[in-house]
C-alpha cells in the first residue's frame, strides 16, 4: 500500500473518490473527509465536479494571480480570461498554472514529438554566444588578457558561422 | 481577386476526379507554428503583424511548392471571396473574422494553404482527397522542415511547439479527415460512435468545424491531443478509430440496405427526382440529396465516375459559391433557385438509377 492517495486540496489522506465524466473526458478527484464536506461533496445532487474543476485548475496563490509575462505585459487574469498565452515567453511565466490545465487538455506533459533542428540550433547558438560573452567579461574584469583574447575568438568564429549559416539559407 | 482559385483547373477538392473513396471525402493536417521575439497576433499590435506577415510572405515564397502559389492578404478580399475560400477549406472562420494584417498563401493545385496570423503567427494546412494520413504527414513534414530552416520558431523541449492556445501544444499537430456517415446517422448509431470516440482522444465535429452544423451526413472528425505523444503515435490512434468507424458505417449500411430495402430505396429515388427536377433547393437539402446521391454510387447504383461531381457539388453549392457564380448579390431565395438550376444542369445526363446492382461499396 505504497500509494496513498492525498486529497487535493490539503495533504490529508484522500478517503472520498470522485469520477465524474464532463466532455467525454474522465475525471477524477481525491478528497480528504473534511475538504469533502467543504466543497459540498457529500450532497451529491445537483453537484458538478466540472465547477470545482475549473475553479481549481488555478492555485489560488496570491502571488501568482499576480504573475506578468515580463515580454508582452500579458498578466494572470488576461490568460484567465482568454485561455490563450500572450506570447511564447508567456510560457516560462505562467508555467505554475499550467500543468493542471494541461493535464486535463492533454495525454502527457511532456512534448515526445518533433524536434525542429534548426530552431534547436539557432537557440544553442545563442546560448553559447551568451555563455561566451559572459565569460569574456569576467575575464577582462580579472584581467586575465589571455582567456579573454581566446574568448574573444571563440566569439568571432561563432558569428562568421552564424553568418555563413544566414547567407546560405537567405 | 480570386478568380485563380475558383477557376484553378487543378483544385484538389473539386477537381480531382480520379481518386475519390466511399466515405472518407478529404484528409487534412495541420501545423500550428509561431515565430520568437514577437506576441501571438491577438496580443501583437498592427506593426508587428504586418512585420509577420510580409517576413512570412518572403519566407515561404522561396518554398518551391508555393512556387506558383497565391497570396491574399485578408483585408484585399471582399466578404463574399472570404466566404468562397471558407467554403473551400483554404481558410478558418478565424481567419475571416480575423483583424487586419492577415493573410493566406496558397498553393497552385490548393493542396496547400498557409495563414499568416490566424491564432499562431503561421498555420500550415495540407490537404488531399481520400484516406490520405500517412502520405500527407510526410509530405507537411518535410515542408514544416525548410520552414523551420528560413524561420525562427518558438519552441521548447518540454512543451514542444510554443503556441497561442495551449490546447495545441507539443507537435501543434491537428489532423482531420472528413467522413460521409449516412449510414451511421440513419441507423441512429452517430450518437454512440461519437461519445466512444470522445474516450479515446477523438473529436467528431460538423462539417466546418467547431460549432458548425452537420449537413449532408458529413463529419469532421480529428486529435484531440497533441501534447505527449509523438506526431506517429497520434496519426497511428486515429487511422485506426477511422478505419473501425468506416467499417462500422459500411454495416451500418449494409443492414439498413437489408432491413429497410424499400426505405432506402425511396431515399434515393426522391433524392434523384429532386436533383434533376427541382427549382428551389435550399443549402440544407442540397447536402442532404447530395449525401443520398454519393450513398447511391457507393451502393453501385450509379456509376463511381458520378461521385467526384457530388464532391465538388458538397462546396459548390454553399451560399457563398452560389453567390460567387452569380456574379451579383442575390437574395437567399433567389440562390435557392440558382442552385437548383445548377444542380439540374450538372446532373442532366444523370444515367436511371440501377437498384439491381446490389454490389455493396468496398
Amino acid at each position: 500500500m505504497g500509494n496513498v492517495l492525498k486529497c487535493k486540496f490539503c495533504d490529508e489522506v484522500a478517503t472520498v473518490h470522485l469520477t465524474q465524466i464532463i466532455n467525454n473526458k474522465i475525471h477524477k478527484v481525491d478528497l480528504c473527509e473534511n475538504c469533502a464536506q467543504n466543497k459540498g461533496v457529500s450532497d451529491s445532487e445537483g453537484y458538478s465536479l466540472a465547477e470545482m474543476l475549473m475553479q481549481t485548475n488555478i492555485p489560488a496563490d496570491q502571488d501568482e494571480l499576480q504573475a506578468q509575462c515580463q515580454s508582452c505585459g500579458y498578466g494572470t487574469s488576461d490568460f484567465r480570461r482568454t485561455g490563450r498565452m500572450g506570447c511564447s515567453e508567456c510560457y516560462t511565466t505562467f508555467e505554475p498554472l499550467l500543468e493542471p490545465i494541461l493535464e486535463d487538455m492533454h495525454s502527457g506533459l511532456k512534448h515526445i514529438g518533433k524536434v525542429p533542428a534548426f530552431a534547436l540550433n539557432r537557440q544553442s547558438f545563442l546560448t553559447q554566444m551568451n555563455n561566451l560573452k559572459v565569460s569574456l567579461a569576467r575575464a577582462i574584469e580579472s584581467e586575465a588578457y589571455e582567456e579573454a583574447a581566446q574568448y574573444r575568438d571563440k566569439i568571432q568564429a561563432l558569428e562568421s558561422e552564424l553568418q555563413k549559416e544566414k547567407s546560405s539559407s537567405s | 481577386m480570386i478568380e485563380s482559385i475558383i477557376d484553378g483547373k487543378k483544385a484538389e477538392l473539386t477537381q480531382s476526379s480520379k481518386r475519390t473513396s466511399p466515405v472518407v471525402l478529404s484528409t487534412r493536417i495541420r501545423l500550428a507554428r509561431n515565430l520568437v521575439g514577437v506576441p501571438f497576433p491577438q496580443r501583437a499590435n498592427l506593426s508587428q503583424r504586418r512585420d509577420v506577415l510580409s517576413d512570412c510572405v518572403t519566407q515561404l515564397g522561396r518554398l518551391d511548392i508555393m512556387k506558383l502559389g497565391t497570396f491574399f492578404e485578408l483585408e484585399e478580399l471582399s466578404s463574399l471571396e472570404k466566404q468562397v475560400l471558407l467554403e473551400r477549406h483554404l481558410i478558418s472562420n478565424e481567419l475571416k473574422e480575423g483583424a487586419k494584417g492577415c493573410g493566406v498563401y496558397i498553393n497552385s493545385d490548393q493542396t496547400c494553404s498557409i495563414m499568416i496570423n490566424e491564432e499562431d503567427h503561421i498555420r500550415i494546412q495540407f490537404l488531399k482527397t481520400g484516406f490520405n494520413l500517412k502520405s500527407l504527414w510526410k509530405r507537411i513534414n518535410a515542408f514544416d522542415d525548410a520552414i523551420d530552416e528560413y524561420l525562427d520558431l518558438a519552441y521548447s523541449k518540454d512543451l514542444g511547439y510554443l503556441t497561442a492556445c495551449p490546447t495545441n501544444l507539443g507537435t501543434g499537430m491537428r489532423a482531420s479527415v472528413m467522413m460521409h456517415l449516412p449510414g451511421l446517422v440513419l441507423s441512429g448509431n452517430m450518437d454512440k460512435i461519437t461519445r466512444a470516440v470522445g474516450q479515446l482522444g477523438i473529436v467528431v465535429r460538423g462539417h466546418f468545424g467547431e460549432g458548425s452544423d452537420v449537413t449532408g451526413h458529413i463529419f469532421q472528425i480529428s486529435n484531440q491531443y497533441t501534447l505527449g505523444e509523438s506526431e506517429a503515435e497520434i496519426l497511428e490512434r486515429l487511422g485506426n478509430v477511422l478505419k473501425g468507424i468506416i467499417d462500422q458505417e459500411i454495416n451500418a449500411r449494409f443492414k439498413y440496405h437489408e432491413e429497410q430495402p424499400d426505405l432506402l430505396l425511396d431515399q434515393i429515388g426522391r433524392a434523384y427526382g429532386v436533383l434533376q427536377n427541382a427549382h428551389v433547393l435550399s443549402s440544407n437539402e442540397a447536402m442532404q440529396v447530395l449525401s443520398l446521391i454519393r450513398l447511391a454510387v457507393d451502393f453501385g447504383f450509379l456509376p463511381e465516375t458520378r461521385r467526384a461531381e457530388v464532391d465538388r457539388c458538397f462546396i459548390e453549392c454553399q451560399p457563398g459559391h452560389i453567390q460567387y457564380d452569380a456574379k451579383t448579390d442575390i437574395e437567399p431565395e433567389l440562390r435557392d433557385i440558382a442552385r437548383a438550376a445548377k444542380l439540374r444542369s450538372v446532373f442532366s445526363k444523370l444515367p436511371p438509377l440501377s437498384f439491381d446492382n446490389k454490389d455493396e461499396s468496398k
